[in-house]
Protein backbone atom coordinates (compact mmCIF):
# COMPACT_ATOMS: atom_id res chain seq x y z
CA UNK A 1 0.00 0.00 0.00
CA UNK A 2 2.30 2.17 0.76
CA UNK A 3 5.08 1.60 -1.78
CA UNK A 4 2.05 1.98 -4.17
CA UNK A 5 1.48 5.34 -3.23
CA UNK A 6 5.35 6.19 -3.04
CA UNK A 7 5.59 5.09 -6.42
CA UNK A 8 2.27 6.62 -7.65
CA UNK A 9 3.93 10.18 -6.16
CA UNK A 10 7.45 9.37 -7.67
CA UNK A 11 5.71 9.04 -11.33
CA UNK A 12 3.91 12.37 -10.83
CA UNK A 13 6.73 13.91 -10.04
CA UNK A 14 8.71 12.14 -13.28
CA UNK A 15 5.85 13.32 -15.13
CA UNK A 16 5.61 17.06 -13.83
CA UNK A 17 9.22 16.80 -14.39
CA UNK A 18 9.13 15.91 -18.20
CA UNK A 19 6.35 18.50 -18.68
CA UNK A 20 8.25 21.43 -17.02
CA UNK A 21 11.39 20.72 -19.22
CA UNK A 22 9.33 20.19 -22.60
CA UNK A 23 7.16 23.13 -22.68
CA UNK A 24 10.00 25.10 -21.09
CA UNK A 25 12.01 24.22 -24.63
CA UNK A 26 8.87 25.02 -26.68
CA UNK A 27 8.41 28.22 -24.80
CA UNK A 28 12.08 28.86 -25.34
CA UNK A 29 11.84 28.23 -28.85
CA UNK A 30 8.69 30.67 -29.43
CA UNK A 31 10.45 33.70 -27.86
CA UNK A 32 13.39 33.50 -30.05
CA UNK A 33 11.15 32.94 -32.95
CA UNK A 34 8.48 34.81 -32.67
CA UNK A 35 9.70 38.14 -34.48
CA UNK A 36 11.19 36.34 -37.16
CA UNK A 37 7.24 34.65 -37.57
CA UNK A 38 5.97 38.42 -37.13
CA UNK A 39 7.93 39.56 -39.95
CA UNK A 40 7.71 36.56 -42.15
CA UNK A 41 4.03 37.48 -42.29
CA UNK A 42 4.81 41.27 -42.51
CA UNK A 43 6.54 40.31 -45.42
CA UNK A 44 4.18 37.90 -46.75
CA UNK A 45 1.14 40.64 -46.45
CA UNK A 46 3.55 43.57 -47.58
CA UNK A 47 3.97 41.10 -50.82
CA UNK A 48 0.35 40.53 -51.57
CA UNK A 49 -0.48 43.82 -50.69
CA UNK A 50 1.89 45.35 -53.12
CA UNK A 51 0.68 42.87 -56.20
CA UNK A 52 -2.40 44.12 -56.01
CA UNK A 53 -2.11 47.88 -55.97
CA UNK A 54 0.70 49.61 -57.97
CA UNK A 55 3.58 50.80 -55.72
CA UNK A 56 3.30 54.84 -57.31
CA UNK A 57 -0.28 54.62 -56.37
CA UNK A 58 -0.56 55.61 -52.96
CA UNK A 59 2.42 56.99 -50.84
CA UNK A 60 1.42 55.38 -47.19
CA UNK A 61 2.25 52.28 -45.69
CA UNK A 62 -1.10 50.27 -46.37
CA UNK A 63 -0.07 47.37 -43.26
CA UNK A 64 -0.28 50.37 -41.06
CA UNK A 65 -3.57 51.94 -42.48
CA UNK A 66 -6.99 49.80 -42.06
CA UNK A 67 -10.17 49.65 -40.35
CA UNK A 68 -11.68 46.16 -39.75
CA UNK A 69 -15.42 45.99 -40.32
CA UNK A 70 -18.17 43.14 -39.87
CA UNK A 71 -20.07 43.16 -42.75
CA UNK A 72 -22.14 40.38 -44.02
CA UNK A 73 -21.79 42.33 -47.53
CA UNK A 74 -18.82 40.83 -47.67
CA UNK A 75 -18.98 37.43 -47.84
CA UNK A 76 -19.08 35.74 -44.22
CA UNK A 77 -20.01 37.04 -40.62
CA UNK A 78 -16.10 37.34 -39.47
CA UNK A 79 -14.10 40.50 -39.52
CA UNK A 80 -12.88 41.55 -42.40
CA UNK A 81 -9.64 44.17 -42.81
CA UNK A 82 -9.46 47.25 -44.93
CA UNK A 83 -6.60 48.83 -46.11
CA UNK A 84 -7.11 52.75 -46.78
CA UNK A 85 -4.45 53.88 -49.55
CA UNK A 86 -3.93 57.44 -49.74
CA UNK A 87 -1.46 59.70 -52.03
CA UNK A 88 -0.89 63.00 -50.67
CA UNK A 89 -3.16 62.66 -47.87
CA UNK A 90 -6.38 62.10 -50.65
CA UNK A 91 -7.85 58.55 -50.45
CA UNK A 92 -6.80 56.65 -53.83
CA UNK A 93 -8.19 52.89 -53.22
CA UNK A 94 -9.41 50.56 -50.73
CA UNK A 95 -7.94 47.01 -50.17
CA UNK A 96 -10.68 44.71 -49.05
CA UNK A 97 -10.42 41.38 -47.78
CA UNK A 98 -13.44 39.61 -48.25
CA UNK A 99 -14.97 35.61 -48.81
CA UNK A 100 -16.83 34.02 -51.37
CA UNK A 101 -18.66 32.11 -49.54
CA UNK A 102 -19.92 29.98 -52.78
CA UNK A 103 -17.17 28.18 -53.46
CA UNK A 104 -16.68 24.25 -54.54
CA UNK A 105 -15.68 23.32 -51.20
CA UNK A 106 -15.53 25.77 -48.38
CA UNK A 107 -14.93 29.58 -48.15
CA UNK A 108 -12.35 31.42 -50.53
CA UNK A 109 -10.60 34.15 -48.90
CA UNK A 110 -9.48 37.20 -51.29
CA UNK A 111 -8.43 40.50 -51.27
CA UNK A 112 -9.24 43.36 -53.91
CA UNK A 113 -7.92 46.75 -54.39
CA UNK A 114 -10.63 49.00 -55.66
CA UNK A 115 -10.36 52.43 -57.12
CA UNK A 116 -12.63 54.96 -55.66
CA UNK A 117 -14.94 54.67 -58.98
CA UNK A 118 -15.11 51.16 -58.39
CA UNK A 119 -12.65 49.83 -61.10
CA UNK A 120 -10.57 46.81 -59.93
CA UNK A 121 -6.74 47.46 -59.39
CA UNK A 122 -6.33 44.00 -58.45
CA UNK A 123 -7.31 40.66 -56.93
CA UNK A 124 -5.26 37.66 -55.10
CA UNK A 125 -6.52 34.96 -53.43
CA UNK A 126 -5.74 34.44 -49.84
CA UNK A 127 -6.88 31.08 -49.01
CA UNK A 128 -9.16 28.61 -50.95
CA UNK A 129 -9.09 24.60 -50.36
CA UNK A 130 -10.97 23.94 -54.18
CA UNK A 131 -9.98 20.97 -55.98
CA UNK A 132 -6.29 20.53 -56.83
CA UNK A 133 -5.55 21.11 -60.86
CA UNK A 134 -8.96 22.28 -61.61
CA UNK A 135 -10.76 25.16 -59.67
CA UNK A 136 -6.81 25.96 -58.40
CA UNK A 137 -6.29 27.81 -60.81
CA UNK A 138 -7.26 31.04 -59.26
CA UNK A 139 -4.19 30.83 -57.80
CA UNK A 140 -1.97 33.37 -59.59
CA UNK A 141 0.90 30.53 -59.10
CA UNK A 142 -0.58 28.55 -61.53
CA UNK A 143 -2.92 30.47 -64.02
CA UNK A 144 -2.90 34.21 -65.04
CA UNK A 145 -7.16 33.89 -64.81
CA UNK A 146 -6.93 36.48 -61.21
CA UNK A 147 -5.02 39.26 -63.32
CA UNK A 148 -7.98 39.51 -65.54
CA UNK A 149 -9.54 41.79 -63.09
CA UNK A 150 -7.45 44.44 -63.51
CA UNK A 151 -8.51 47.63 -64.44
CA UNK A 152 -12.52 46.34 -64.98
CA UNK A 153 -14.91 48.83 -63.45
CA UNK A 154 -18.10 47.49 -61.98
CA UNK A 155 -21.05 50.07 -62.52
CA UNK A 156 -23.75 48.99 -60.68
CA UNK A 157 -25.14 46.16 -59.31
CA UNK A 158 -26.85 45.03 -62.66
CA UNK A 159 -23.40 44.97 -64.21
CA UNK A 160 -24.06 41.94 -66.51
CA UNK A 161 -20.47 41.55 -67.29
CA UNK A 162 -19.33 40.13 -64.12
CA UNK A 163 -19.94 36.77 -64.98
CA UNK A 164 -18.71 34.01 -66.18
CA UNK A 165 -18.86 33.52 -70.20
CA UNK A 166 -21.18 30.56 -69.52
CA UNK A 167 -23.73 33.13 -68.08
CA UNK A 168 -23.53 35.80 -70.24
CA UNK A 169 -20.76 37.70 -68.84
CA UNK A 170 -16.68 38.57 -69.84
CA UNK A 171 -14.89 35.97 -67.71
CA UNK A 172 -13.71 32.74 -68.86
CA UNK A 173 -15.10 30.12 -66.81
CA UNK A 174 -12.23 26.49 -66.08
CA UNK A 175 -12.99 23.75 -67.84
CA UNK A 176 -14.35 21.45 -65.74
CA UNK A 177 -14.97 24.20 -63.33
CA UNK A 178 -17.00 27.16 -63.12
CA UNK A 179 -18.16 27.21 -59.35
CA UNK A 180 -14.85 28.18 -58.70
CA UNK A 181 -14.64 30.75 -60.75
CA UNK A 182 -18.31 32.52 -60.75
CA UNK A 183 -18.00 32.86 -56.50
CA UNK A 184 -14.89 34.60 -57.12
CA UNK A 185 -16.34 36.64 -59.79
CA UNK A 186 -19.09 37.55 -57.22
CA UNK A 187 -16.96 37.91 -54.44
CA UNK A 188 -15.08 40.90 -56.42
CA UNK A 189 -18.05 42.18 -57.15
CA UNK A 190 -19.64 42.58 -54.15
CA UNK A 191 -16.13 44.12 -52.31
CA UNK A 192 -16.22 46.32 -55.36
CA UNK A 193 -19.69 48.03 -54.43
CA UNK A 194 -18.79 47.61 -51.19
CA UNK A 195 -16.17 50.06 -51.39
CA UNK A 196 -18.03 52.33 -53.78
CA UNK A 197 -20.82 52.74 -51.34
CA UNK A 198 -19.00 53.09 -48.04
CA UNK A 199 -16.03 54.75 -48.74
CA UNK A 200 -16.65 57.41 -46.31
CA UNK A 201 -17.23 55.44 -43.96
CA UNK A 202 -14.50 53.42 -44.42
CA UNK A 203 -12.03 56.60 -44.73
CA UNK A 204 -13.16 57.76 -41.80
CA UNK A 205 -13.39 55.21 -39.71
CA UNK A 206 -10.03 55.19 -36.66
CA UNK A 207 -7.39 53.29 -38.25
CA UNK A 208 -6.69 49.69 -36.37
CA UNK A 209 -3.37 49.17 -37.80
CA UNK A 210 -1.50 51.58 -36.73
CA UNK A 211 -0.05 49.38 -33.87
CA UNK A 212 0.93 46.40 -36.04
CA UNK A 213 4.47 48.08 -36.52
CA UNK A 214 6.68 48.69 -33.11
CA UNK B 1 43.74 -12.38 -26.66
CA UNK B 2 42.16 -8.90 -26.19
CA UNK B 3 43.03 -7.90 -29.74
CA UNK B 4 40.66 -10.28 -31.22
CA UNK B 5 38.02 -9.49 -28.96
CA UNK B 6 38.54 -5.59 -29.88
CA UNK B 7 38.49 -6.57 -33.19
CA UNK B 8 35.17 -9.10 -32.86
CA UNK B 9 33.56 -6.09 -30.88
CA UNK B 10 34.41 -3.12 -34.02
CA UNK B 11 33.15 -5.79 -36.14
CA UNK B 12 29.78 -6.51 -34.03
CA UNK B 13 29.47 -3.01 -34.02
CA UNK B 14 29.64 -2.57 -37.53
CA UNK B 15 27.58 -5.05 -38.45
CA UNK B 16 25.17 -3.44 -36.22
CA UNK B 17 24.95 0.12 -37.72
CA UNK B 18 24.51 -1.63 -41.43
CA UNK B 19 21.84 -3.88 -39.70
CA UNK B 20 19.62 -0.77 -38.44
CA UNK B 21 20.55 1.33 -41.51
CA UNK B 22 19.37 -1.65 -44.16
CA UNK B 23 16.33 -2.07 -41.58
CA UNK B 24 15.44 1.51 -41.70
CA UNK B 25 16.03 2.20 -45.28
CA UNK B 26 14.84 -1.64 -46.71
CA UNK B 27 14.07 -4.34 -44.92
CA UNK B 28 11.76 -2.63 -42.15
CA UNK B 29 10.90 0.74 -43.95
CA UNK B 30 8.30 2.44 -42.46
CA UNK B 31 6.01 3.01 -45.27
CA UNK B 32 6.98 -0.28 -47.69
CA UNK B 33 7.18 -2.53 -44.89
CA UNK B 34 5.53 -1.23 -41.78
CA UNK B 35 2.65 0.63 -43.64
CA UNK B 36 2.94 3.37 -40.86
CA UNK B 37 2.95 7.24 -41.45
CA UNK B 38 0.69 7.07 -44.38
CA UNK B 39 -2.38 9.64 -43.33
CA UNK B 40 0.77 12.39 -43.92
CA UNK B 41 2.18 10.58 -46.73
CA UNK B 42 -1.00 10.13 -48.79
CA UNK B 43 -2.29 13.74 -48.38
CA UNK B 44 1.37 15.80 -48.64
CA UNK B 45 2.55 13.89 -51.66
CA UNK B 46 1.00 15.76 -54.28
CA UNK B 47 4.73 17.21 -55.21
CA UNK B 48 8.42 16.41 -54.98
CA UNK B 49 8.91 19.80 -52.77
CA UNK B 50 6.36 18.98 -50.61
CA UNK B 51 7.04 15.45 -49.93
CA UNK B 52 10.66 16.34 -49.74
CA UNK B 53 9.52 19.25 -47.02
CA UNK B 54 7.28 16.91 -44.60
CA UNK B 55 9.85 13.97 -45.30
CA UNK B 56 12.59 16.28 -43.67
CA UNK B 57 10.48 17.27 -40.96
CA UNK B 58 9.47 14.40 -40.05
CA UNK B 59 13.23 12.76 -39.99
CA UNK B 60 14.08 15.67 -37.50
CA UNK B 61 11.60 15.02 -35.04
CA UNK B 62 11.87 11.38 -35.23
CA UNK B 63 15.99 11.45 -34.57
CA UNK B 64 15.20 14.29 -31.51
CA UNK B 65 12.68 12.33 -30.17
CA UNK B 66 14.99 9.17 -30.37
CA UNK B 67 17.75 10.77 -29.30
CA UNK B 68 16.14 12.22 -26.25
CA UNK B 69 14.09 9.24 -25.73
CA UNK B 70 17.06 6.82 -25.33
CA UNK B 71 19.07 9.53 -23.10
CA UNK B 72 15.61 9.36 -20.47
CA UNK B 73 15.04 5.52 -21.02
CA UNK B 74 16.63 4.58 -17.40
CA UNK B 75 14.57 7.29 -15.48
CA UNK B 76 11.63 6.95 -16.88
CA UNK B 77 9.21 3.88 -14.92
CA UNK B 78 7.71 2.07 -17.16
CA UNK B 79 4.18 2.95 -16.25
CA UNK B 80 4.57 6.14 -17.17
CA UNK B 81 6.94 5.71 -20.40
CA UNK B 82 4.29 6.39 -23.01
CA UNK B 83 2.53 10.13 -21.77
CA UNK B 84 7.02 10.70 -21.93
CA UNK B 85 7.38 9.84 -25.17
CA UNK B 86 4.39 11.66 -26.51
CA UNK B 87 4.89 14.84 -24.32
CA UNK B 88 8.57 14.43 -25.69
CA UNK B 89 7.41 13.81 -29.68
CA UNK B 90 4.80 16.71 -29.01
CA UNK B 91 7.86 19.34 -27.57
CA UNK B 92 9.51 18.57 -30.83
CA UNK B 93 7.24 18.86 -33.47
CA UNK B 94 6.08 22.14 -32.04
CA UNK B 95 9.87 23.42 -31.96
CA UNK B 96 10.12 22.34 -35.36
CA UNK B 97 6.73 23.71 -36.87
CA UNK B 98 8.08 27.12 -35.11
CA UNK B 99 11.18 26.89 -36.65
CA UNK B 100 9.52 26.28 -40.17
CA UNK B 101 6.90 28.82 -39.61
CA UNK B 102 10.10 31.35 -38.81
CA UNK B 103 12.43 30.10 -41.83
CA UNK B 104 10.24 28.51 -44.08
CA UNK B 105 7.13 30.11 -44.63
CA UNK B 106 5.83 29.68 -47.96
CA UNK B 107 6.75 25.79 -47.00
CA UNK B 108 4.92 26.15 -43.90
CA UNK B 109 1.71 27.74 -45.63
CA UNK B 110 1.99 25.06 -48.16
CA UNK B 111 2.41 21.77 -45.81
CA UNK B 112 -0.32 23.94 -43.56
CA UNK B 113 -1.93 21.09 -41.22
CA UNK B 114 0.73 18.41 -42.11
CA UNK B 115 2.95 19.61 -40.00
CA UNK B 116 1.27 19.12 -36.47
CA UNK B 117 0.11 16.31 -37.45
CA UNK B 118 3.15 14.86 -37.55
CA UNK B 119 2.53 13.97 -33.72
CA UNK B 120 0.17 11.52 -35.09
CA UNK B 121 2.58 9.85 -37.47
CA UNK B 122 2.94 6.40 -35.96
CA UNK B 123 6.75 5.77 -36.66
CA UNK B 124 7.62 8.12 -34.66
CA UNK B 125 6.35 6.41 -31.22
CA UNK B 126 6.92 3.22 -32.78
CA UNK B 127 10.36 3.63 -33.49
CA UNK B 128 10.70 5.64 -29.07
CA UNK B 129 8.66 2.48 -27.43
CA UNK B 130 10.77 -0.47 -29.98
CA UNK B 131 14.24 1.02 -30.37
CA UNK B 132 14.91 4.29 -28.86
CA UNK B 133 13.90 3.10 -25.31
CA UNK B 134 16.05 0.02 -25.05
CA UNK B 135 18.90 1.09 -27.03
CA UNK B 136 21.98 3.62 -26.54
CA UNK B 137 21.86 7.23 -27.55
CA UNK B 138 24.24 6.62 -30.67
CA UNK B 139 21.97 3.49 -31.92
CA UNK B 140 18.92 5.73 -31.29
CA UNK B 141 19.93 8.35 -33.37
CA UNK B 142 21.17 6.25 -36.25
CA UNK B 143 17.77 4.67 -35.91
CA UNK B 144 16.19 7.95 -36.09
CA UNK B 145 17.45 8.87 -38.82
CA UNK B 146 17.42 5.73 -41.19
CA UNK B 147 13.82 4.96 -40.14
CA UNK B 148 13.46 8.93 -41.16
CA UNK B 149 15.48 9.17 -44.47
CA UNK B 150 13.46 5.55 -45.02
CA UNK B 151 10.35 7.35 -45.00
CA UNK B 152 11.78 10.49 -46.43
CA UNK B 153 12.87 8.96 -49.60
CA UNK B 154 9.69 6.78 -50.26
CA UNK B 155 7.80 10.07 -49.86
CA UNK B 156 9.79 11.65 -52.30
CA UNK B 157 9.42 8.76 -54.81
CA UNK B 158 5.65 8.83 -54.37
CA UNK B 159 6.10 12.86 -54.55
CA UNK B 160 7.94 12.91 -58.02
CA UNK B 161 5.74 10.17 -59.46
CA UNK B 162 2.93 12.09 -58.60
CA UNK B 163 3.97 15.44 -59.86
CA UNK B 164 5.19 14.54 -63.06
CA UNK B 165 2.00 11.97 -64.36
CA UNK B 166 -0.16 14.60 -62.40
CA UNK B 167 0.99 18.19 -63.70
CA UNK B 168 4.10 17.31 -66.04
CA UNK B 169 6.63 19.03 -63.61
CA UNK B 170 9.33 18.31 -61.17
CA UNK B 171 10.20 20.27 -58.67
CA UNK B 172 7.56 23.05 -58.33
CA UNK B 173 7.51 25.01 -55.50
CA UNK B 174 11.09 24.14 -54.67
CA UNK B 175 11.98 28.32 -54.01
CA UNK B 176 9.40 27.56 -50.76
CA UNK B 177 11.89 25.32 -49.40
CA UNK B 178 15.22 26.89 -51.11
CA UNK B 179 14.52 29.94 -51.13
CA UNK B 180 14.00 32.54 -54.73
CA UNK B 181 16.79 31.42 -56.35
CA UNK B 182 15.35 27.64 -56.73
CA UNK B 183 12.50 28.84 -58.96
CA UNK B 184 14.53 28.13 -62.01
CA UNK B 185 14.90 24.37 -60.51
CA UNK B 186 11.39 23.54 -62.06
CA UNK B 187 11.58 21.25 -65.02
CA UNK B 188 8.89 21.08 -67.30
CA UNK B 189 8.53 17.56 -68.75
CA UNK B 190 5.27 17.81 -70.58
CA UNK B 191 2.68 20.05 -70.74
CA UNK B 192 -1.03 19.14 -70.52
CA UNK B 193 -3.88 21.29 -71.32
CA UNK B 194 -5.35 19.96 -68.59
CA UNK B 195 -3.64 18.35 -65.22
CA UNK B 196 -4.20 14.48 -64.73
CA UNK B 197 -6.58 14.65 -61.90
CA UNK B 198 -6.34 11.23 -60.75
CA UNK B 199 -2.45 11.22 -59.61
CA UNK B 200 -3.20 14.52 -57.84
CA UNK B 201 -6.14 13.66 -55.98
CA UNK B 202 -5.78 11.02 -52.92
CA UNK B 203 -6.85 8.07 -54.96
CA UNK B 204 -3.71 8.46 -56.92
CA UNK B 205 -1.65 8.42 -54.05
CA UNK B 206 -2.84 5.05 -52.75
CA UNK B 207 -2.34 3.64 -56.25
CA UNK B 208 0.92 5.30 -56.29
CA UNK B 209 2.06 2.55 -53.10
CA UNK B 210 0.62 -0.17 -54.50
CA UNK B 211 2.96 0.32 -57.03
CA UNK B 212 5.55 1.02 -54.80
CA UNK B 213 5.59 -1.95 -52.86
CA UNK B 214 4.67 -4.53 -55.00
CA UNK B 215 8.07 -3.16 -56.85
CA UNK B 216 9.70 -3.90 -53.44
CA UNK B 217 8.70 -6.87 -53.32
CA UNK B 218 9.45 -7.91 -56.97
CA UNK B 219 12.93 -6.48 -55.93
CA UNK B 220 12.98 -8.83 -52.60
CA UNK B 221 11.80 -11.99 -54.88
CA UNK B 222 14.50 -11.51 -56.98
CA UNK B 223 17.53 -11.35 -54.74
CA UNK B 224 15.86 -14.43 -52.85
CA UNK B 225 16.61 -15.92 -56.23
CA UNK B 226 19.83 -15.47 -56.57
CA UNK B 227 21.29 -16.03 -52.87
CA UNK B 228 22.26 -19.68 -53.22
CA UNK B 229 19.86 -21.05 -50.54
CA UNK B 230 21.32 -20.90 -47.19
CA UNK B 231 20.53 -22.89 -44.48
CA UNK B 232 18.44 -22.07 -41.99
CA UNK B 233 20.43 -20.29 -39.34
CA UNK B 234 19.65 -16.84 -37.27
CA UNK B 235 16.81 -14.88 -38.58
CA UNK B 236 16.98 -11.48 -38.05
CA UNK B 237 14.14 -10.91 -35.85
CA UNK B 238 11.70 -8.51 -37.83
CA UNK B 239 9.05 -6.38 -35.86
CA UNK B 240 6.18 -6.46 -38.44
CA UNK B 241 3.92 -3.66 -37.29
CA UNK B 242 1.25 -3.56 -39.26
CA UNK B 243 -1.70 -1.08 -37.94
CA UNK B 244 -3.09 1.95 -38.66
CA UNK B 245 -2.45 4.96 -38.75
Amino acid sequence: MITEKKAMIKNGVILSLFALVTTGLVTITQIMTKDQILMQEKKQLLKVLEQVLPKDKHDNALYLDCTIVNASFLGSKKPHKIYRATKDNLPVALLIESTAPDGYSGNIDILSAVYLDGTVAGVRVLKHKETPGLGDKIEVEKSQWITKFKNIQVKSEQDMRWAVQKDGGMFDQFTGATITPRAVISAVKRASLYAQNETEMLFNAPNQCAGVDK
Amino acid sequence: MHQINAQELINNMKDNLKDISLQGLWKNNSVLVQLLGLCPLLAVSTSLINALGLGIASMLVLIGSNISISLVRNWVPKDIRIPVFVMIIAGFVTIIQLLMNAYTFGLYQSLGIFIPLIVTNCVIIARAEAFASKNPVHLSALDGFMMGLGFTLVLIVLGGMREIIGQGTLFDGAHLLFGEWARVLKLEIFKFDNQFLLAILPPGAFIGMGFLIAGKNIIDEQIKDKEPKAPDTEKAPRARVTSLT
